[in-house]
């Protein structure tokens, strides 16, 4: 009992002290499924765990824009399992579906978490799990959660078990700015540093597998990739030439970094196969060609060259030839990213004197702008696709938009404590339990 | 006027910038006498008129007291009127071989980042190639681009684009 208030103490401080990111829906679908997720009942003794596992459950669903949460004022009952749910009791309030859950003490530090989702209408139990945890999985454990009733109820797959890098920029004590390089939870929580810096840090990359991440940063007034453990904040200096070393890309399989070097005179897109540091240039002419993204098949890369005169999104092979340009519309698109099926780019495009964040469909060559700001940049997919996360600026602050990829749900995402927050890089799937591994 | 007169009192200490100055004089305004941006100089020497006698890149009166390079959007190329800047400058490391300095490209904070980065080395390499021109050696001038990573003045304006979109040069 005594080390679990000591616990909640140090997380609630440790927040504040890295400035957590909060959510916020800026715009919903219309027609979103009223959900209602009921507090969890605690059966072991004491003030049992300390986070509020439906609560964050039915966070992560409005956050989708897909669900509408039910307030827990507003519930007749507070069920914890299928023998006490009287579905009459949500069906009057509308509800379509409906969460319960229990905890239970689970040998000397563990909880066991037992949920079930309900259809109001059918009368009928969708599914339920009985998850094993600990008190410092409990926040993990309700993404779980969150991510099996969006996937039962929408049929696609939830992303919010997944993680966000950033990068941060606050005042330091001299005035000049601090750069950080932050990982969170999708929902903002949690925010671990990566590295901390009074120089520039850039272009955050996660490798496929989650457990590590790429990234530019400057040190004594040169740029130099490295590519560091998330897990165990081992690091190494993958490329440091003469010149620009930018834009670190991962190829699907985790071997090989795609990556920017001027090191023969001007920016050109390289191939680094990590494990033999052999170096491959894929790139060949006098323009600007930067900002490499590989497509999940592993076949292609896309880039921004202004080798046309302005920027514009160019396709090579993998394994090198000819580039062919893929955008035509405007004068300016650049920072392209594959989505997860590999159907379309998300890209930074010029609207008249905006830069806004675009969808592009690589069949058809159609492009929709799906952000509504005057400086957005760095679009990041999803895993699941649903989503792409931006930076905006608001009020001269840089700080993290999301918008759902039809453009009909919009979510801001606010740094607590001043800072500014750029660069987003949405995690893959596959993140292992950190605290537990 | 003022600037054209100091040089020519000083043609011998300053002999290489008479070209500039000849070709450039009408541009070059004595408000670029005094960099506020660079901090510190001292203009009391220039005003006295008289020669210059310490290091000439604290000359306030010299082009050489000049250290920011400002650029059109998207573009790299070197402006009429900071030629002269730069030129003055590529002199000077020419006729002091072990000088070194460095040239660090800055872009403003519209478009995507690593692309500003690429915009940024351009823009340093353009006042490299120039002052290589003038007889500056390759190893003198070290080159560094921070894209929109570093920006002059904070804001979301042509005002604040403007003052960022710069090469400057740190001896």
């Amino acid at each position: 009992m005594r080390y679990i208030l000591v616990f909640f103490i140090t997380v609630v401080w440790h927040f504040q002290a890295m400035a957590a990111l909060t959510i916020e829906i800026t715009e919903g679908v219309e027609g979103a499924l009223p959900i209602a997720v009921v507090p969890f009942g605690w059966e072991g003794t004491g003030a049992g765990p300390g986070e509020d596992i439906a609560q964050i459950v039915s966070n992560d669903l409005s956050r989708s824009g897909r669900f509408k949460s039910l307030p827990v004022d507003d519930m007749l009952a507070r069920p914890h399992s299928d023998a006490e749910v009287e579905f009459r009791d949500w069906k009057v309030l509308g509800m379509e579906n409906l969460v319960v859950g229990r905890i239970q003490p689970n040998g000397s530090d563990g909880y066991m978490v037992r949920f079930q989702l309900f259809d109001i209408f059918k009368g009928a139990l969708l599914t339920g799990y009985s998850i094993p945890t600990t008190e410092g999985n409990l926040r993990a454990t309700a993404h779980r959660i969150a991510d099996i009733v969006y996937e039962t109820l929408t049929g696609e797959k939830g992303a919010f078990s997944t993680r966000i890098a950033y990068v941060e920029s606050l005042p330091g004590a001299d005035g000049k700015p601090r750069v950080t390089l932050r990982v969170a939870d999708a929902d903002g929580y949690a925010p671990q540093t990566i590295v901390d810096s009074p120089d520039p840090l850039m272009s955050p990359a996660w490798s496929p597998d989650g457990l590590r991440l790429a990234y530019v940063s400057f040190v004594r007034g040169r740029p130099a990739i490295y590519v560091q453990e998330v897990f165990t904040g081992q690091r190494q200096q993958v490329a440091a030439y003469a010149g620009i070393n930018g834009a670190p890309a991962w190829s699907p399989d985790g071997r090989q970094l795609a990556l920017t070097l001027s090191k023969d005179g001007n920016p050109e897109i390289y191939v680094l196969n990590l494990a033999t540091k052999a170096l491959r240039r894929l790139t060949d002419h006098y323009a600007i060609d930067t900002e490499p993204s590989w497509s999940p098949d592993g076949r292609n890369i896309v880039f921004t060259s202004d080798r046309g005169g302005k920027p514009q999104i160019y396709r090579v092979s993998s394994s090198g030839g000819r580039a062919e340009r893929l955008t035509f519309e405007g004068s300016y698109n650049a920072r392209a990213s594959y989505s997860p099926n590999g159907k379309f780019l998300t890209l930074v495009t010029r609207q008249g004197s905006k830069f806004r964040i675009g969808t592009f469909q690589l069949g058809s060559g159609r492009l929709q702008v799906v952000s509504d700001g005057a400086l957005d940049e760095s679009p990041s997919f999803a895993p699941n696709g649903n989503m792409i996360i931006y930076a905006t600026k608001t009020g001269g602050r840089s700080e993290l938009a999301a918008v759902s990829v039809d453009g009909r749900v919009r979510q801001r995402l606010t740094l607590q404590g001043g800072g500014e927050v750029r660069e987003p890089a949405w995690s893959p799937y596959t993140i292992p339990n950190r605290r537990n591994p | 006027m003022t600037l054209c007169k100091l040089k020519t009192l000083a043609v011998f200490a300053l002999s290489l910038t008479i070209a500039g100055c000849s070709g450039m004089g009408g541009k070059t305004g004595t408000g670029e006498a005094a960099d506020v941006r660079d901090g510190g100089t001292s203009t009391s020497a220039a005003s006295a008129g008289g020669e210059w006698l310490g290091n000439p890149l604290d000359n306030p009166g010299s082009p050489l007291s000049t250290r920011i390079i400002y650029f059109d959007y998207d573009e790299s190329r070197i402006r009429e009127d900071h030629l002269d800047v730069v030129i003055a400058h590529g002199e000077y490391l020419a006729s002091n071989p072990s000088v070194t300095i460095t040239v660090e490209g800055h872009a403003d904070e519209r478009g995507s980042r690593e692309y500003n980065i690429a915009l940024g080395e351009r823009r340093a390499n353009s006042v490299r190639n120039l002052m290589m021109a003038q007889g500056a050696a390759d190893n003198q001038i070290h080159t560094v681009s921070y894209g929109e990573e570093r920006p002059l003045m904070m804001g979301d304006d042509d005002a604040a684009w403007s003052q960022n979109r710069r090469a400057e040069l740190l001896y």
